[in-house]
């Protein structure tokens, strides 16, 4: 009974989007106010309708319903309940509602919190919003839906794939979504501002807090999916490339522009057009990544159930949203003037540099993942796309705009001048070369690219010191207090900056000095890695309900003290009988240390893999000092006050033009 | 209209192609090391005759399907009648491999749905669908006269695959000569 409610919701939650697609749309057209004041009320029921089908269908997982086909495949009585809730979204058509309910989600947040934007805009942008939805629900009902009974029910399920049963599954695939999906709100508010002729600072002031939010998620998200494949997967890596993974990066790559370009469209007035299509590519990025992952168009380590019929439902999707938005925008782009004008040396000319570097990045991330299909296409052979390609091309890309953040935040609006900015930043190259040319001697050994890698890393934190004290300093002679003086947004753009230093460092000293040994031990063998000595003490079986394992006991030894005991396990899962490797990682600040479990050798002995990794947690502190710059920035003040008046929005941004006008021209 | 306007959509209509291609293409169809190699040979007890040895060293000289199975596979129970109609039709022999199983439950399931199967191995450690390669069950494999594998297919057989891919290939190799 229960699986009908849900089925039977998402067929109202499709019924409710086609009338959110259309009425607000065609209202705001006509100029129609009560069709445009529907669109709060039908967002908010379509969420209504979304959250009751997903309520459904983790009801039917909690109580392992093996009537239902979806949950006969993913779950399992003796799986554990959080990973019962997990596996909801564990394969493609949990997913899928998942992505629905975000998508909703945040179409009842813009209701919800735009309240004193203006009828018309709304109006476009939920049912903007309610068009995406509409396709993705007929989606989800036609060719993926969960709710499909199963006749006669299964006695017990398949259960989840052992790799997913794991804390990683409860948080990283929703915090993923949320970022992805969130930035159809940009999307939204894009297509609404071109539709509408209005292109103005308001409307970049509207979309960037949603913009940020979105992009703080996903780079939580991205970084959790991260941490999870190097505690998962065994292989001691981070990052592999893989074109699931890929999928998640490029939305964020061209997200990270988006912010970027939308702060000079808010504060300027320039890159209008430029912003408008960042924000269609980000979020056609989105689509396309849900398109790579879920229709099976390429192979990877994700693999996902492949159905051609799906992928062609999402390529047909994909043409409609993207093309058609790509279409509105060469009918009306042209006539959106252009900005304020800037010179060749200017804060504005650097940020161009750097959107046109973080789009040349997604391009390149977007040209090594469809490289194998374009191959395949021209039938010049099967070939896969290795990350040889990957990092080689993205340290030439990303080591000009890492050089240009440390001066974006420092070069004046309008017209910079070089020399100025020399002489501002000698003391914070030359502090950050020297550092960066000694600190490899303190890790025992200097490479050059280490050195570069630090050069960097230590670049863009003095910069940004810099930067800091000179805004405290100038506050101080305007007489408002230092610190506390200055905006949300300028201090979150700095600690975002500052996140990505601490995860140049981790990248960098990680590949520089990280040891990776794979040892045959016998009980009471002993081996060394990295002045640790680490002593292997047999292994013993373990049992829980779910599966067996077989736990190794390796002693860490540092200057003859007993560190710790780490407890490396093979794992064998009951129902999907799949050997699992599950590693046993010590975390430090400075160096984590790795064991995993290979195979029994003879005698007792085993293969065991030690590895040394030092500072890679720096690696996702930084993306999370990153999320947290983007949260800070959000919450500026001035996002609260734009939610306010229309009139008074504007007003505000030409105050804020002004202000900025005036701290360029004191910088 | 100004034409640089257009380039963003230029591109991405030629992507569009490509990802369209892509879809048509199957990545699935990633050749198994298997393909055209001789079939892994194994010798196991028959599931209704716990006495009986199957050898499928005992098959050569003729093309016959070698069908992975299990009573707890989901899968299995969508692809099952098609195998059933597919023995009907006496085309092809079809030999299971019940992989990792209870000789009580694989009975029962067969019992309640019929047995395509001439003979199904008992393969209860799954050390032979190691062998194969099996990483999802059902999988089937067409093996010809001279032994060598000659198709794989991961997940269930649809009918359109039995008809537009299986038994074509059959055929075929069932008029090639025996040796």
């Amino acid at each position: 009974m229960i699986p009908e409610i849900g089925h039977f919701s998402l067929i109202l939650a499709l019924s409710v989007a086609m009338v959110q697609a259309v009425l607000p749309l065609v209202g705001s057209a006509r100029g129609n106010e009560n069709w445009m004041r529907m669109a709060r009320p039908i967002a908010q029921g379509q969420f209504l309708f979304v959250a009751t089908a997903f309520a459904c269908l983790v009801y039917a997982f909690i109580t392992s319903d093996f009537s239902v086909l979806y949950v006969a495949e993913h779950a399992n009585t003796e799986l554990p309940l959080q990973y019962r809730v997990g596996a909801v979204w564990g394969g493609h058509e949990g997913s899928m509602l998942l992505w629905v309910l975000m998508l909703t989600g945040w179409t009842m947040a813009v209701s919800v919190f735009s309240r004193k934007l203006p009828d018309d805009l709304i109006a476009r942008v939920i049912g903007i919003l309610g068009l995406v939805s509409t396709g993705f629900l007929a989606f989800i009902l036609l060719t993926s839906n969960p709710f499909i009974r199963l006749m006669p029910a299964a006695l017990e399920g398949r259960d989840l794939n052992p790799l997913l049963q794991d804390t990683g599954l409860v948080f990283h695939p929703p915090m993923l979504y949320m970022g992805y999906v969130g930035f159809s709100v940009a999307f939204a508010f894009a297509i609404a501002a071109l539709l509408g002729g209005r292109l103005d600072a308001a409307w970049a002031r509207w979309s960037r807090p949603w913009t940020l939010v979105a992009w703080m998620f996903l780079t939580m998200g991205i970084a959790m999916g991260s941490v999870w494949a190097y505690y998962e997967l065994g292989w001691g890596g981070w990052w592999f490339w893989d074109p699931v993974e890929n999928a998640s990066f490029m939305p964020w790559l061209a997200g990270t522009a988006l912010i970027h370009s939308l702060a000079v469209t808010e504060k300027r007035g320039s890159f209008k057009n430029w912003t408008v299509l960042l924000a269609i590519i980000t979020f056609s990025l989105s689509l396309i990544g849900t398109l790579l992952v879920r229709s099976g168009v390429l192979t990877s380590v994700h693999a996902f159930a492949s159905d051609p019929s799906r992928g062609v439902f999402i390529l047909i999707l994909l043409v409609i949203v993207t093309g058609g938005s790509m279409a509105l925008f060469a009918w009306r782009a042209p006539r959106v003037g252009l900005g304020g004008r800037f010179a060749l040396v200017s804060r504005e000319s650097f940020l161009l540099a750097n959107n046109v570097l973080l789009l040349v990045a997604a391009a390149t991330v977007l040209l090594g993942t469809l490289y194998p299909l374009i191959m395949d296409a021209l039938d010049m052979g099967k070939i896969s796309v290795g990350p040889p390609y990957f990092n080689k091309v993205f340290v030439p890309v990303m080591t000009p705009l890492i050089f240009l953040m440390g001066l974006g935040p420092i070069a004046r609006w309008k017209q910079a001048s070089l020399p100025d900015l020399a002489v501002r930043l000698r003391w914070a190259f030359g502090v950050s070369l020297v550092s960066a040319l000694i600190a490899p001697v303190l890790m025992g050994e200097w490479f050059p690219l280490v050195s570069m890698g630090l050069l960097l890393a230590f670049w863009v934190m003095t910069t940004a010191v810099v930067g800091l004290m000179r805004r405290v300093r100038r506050n101080q002679e305007i007489g408002r207090p230092g610190l506390a003086g200055m905006t949300r947004s300028y201090i979150g753009m700095q600690v975002a900056h500052f996140g990505v230093a601490v995860f140049i460092v981790g990248v960098t000293l990680v590949n520089g000095y990280q040891v990776e040994k794979d040892v045959r031990m016998n009980v009471g063998d002993t081996t060394e890695v990295a002045g640790y000595t680490f002593r292997f003490d047999g292994v013993a079986q373990t049992k829980v309900p779910n599966y067996t394992a077989t736990q190794g006991y390796v002693q860490v030894i540092r200057d003859g003290v007993e560190l710790m005991v780490l407890h490396p396990q093979k794992r064998n899962y009951n129902v999907q009988t799949m050997p699992m490797t599950e590693a046993a990682i010590d975390t430090g600040l400075t160096r984590d240390l790795y064991a995993s479990l290979g195979e029994p050798v003879s005698g007792g002995a085993w293969s065991v893999r030690i590895y040394y990794k030092p500072f890679i947690d720096w690696i996702w502190g930084g993306c999370f000092i990153m999320a947290l710059g983007g949260g800070l920035a959000m919450s500026d003040r001035r996002y609260r006050l734009a939610s306010r008046s229309k009139a008074k929005a504007q007003s505000d941004a030409v105050d804020a033009a002004r202000n900025l006008a005036t701290e360029g021209g004191r910088a | 209209m100004k034409l640089r306007f257009l380039i963003p959509l230029i591109v991405f209509v030629v992507m569009v192609g490509f990802l369209g291609k892509g879809l048509l293409l199957d990545p699935s169809e990633v050749p198994s090391p298997l393909i055209d190699k001789p079939a892994p040979t194994f010798e196991l007890s028959e599931l209704h005759n716990p006495g009986a040895r199957f050898a499928s060293e005992s098959m050569r000289g003729q093309v016959w399907l070698l069908n992975v199975w299990a009573s707890w596979c989901v899968s299995c129970r969508q692809e099952h009648p098609v195998l059933v109609d597919l023995a009907r039709r006496h085309i092809v022999p079809i030999y299971g491999l019940n992989y990792k199983d209870t000789r009580p439950d694989a009975v029962r399931w067969l019992r309640e749905r019929g047995n395509p199967y001439d003979v199904s191995a008992f393969d209860n450690d799954g050390r032979v669908g190691m062998d194969y390669g099996v990483y999802g069950v059902p999988e089937t494999y067409v093996i010809d006269k001279k032994g060598i594998i000659r198709y794989k297919q991961i997940g269930p057989i649809t009918p359109s695959v039995l008809r537009d891919k299986v038994l074509p290939l059959i055929q075929r190799l069932q008029q090639g000569s025996p040796t």
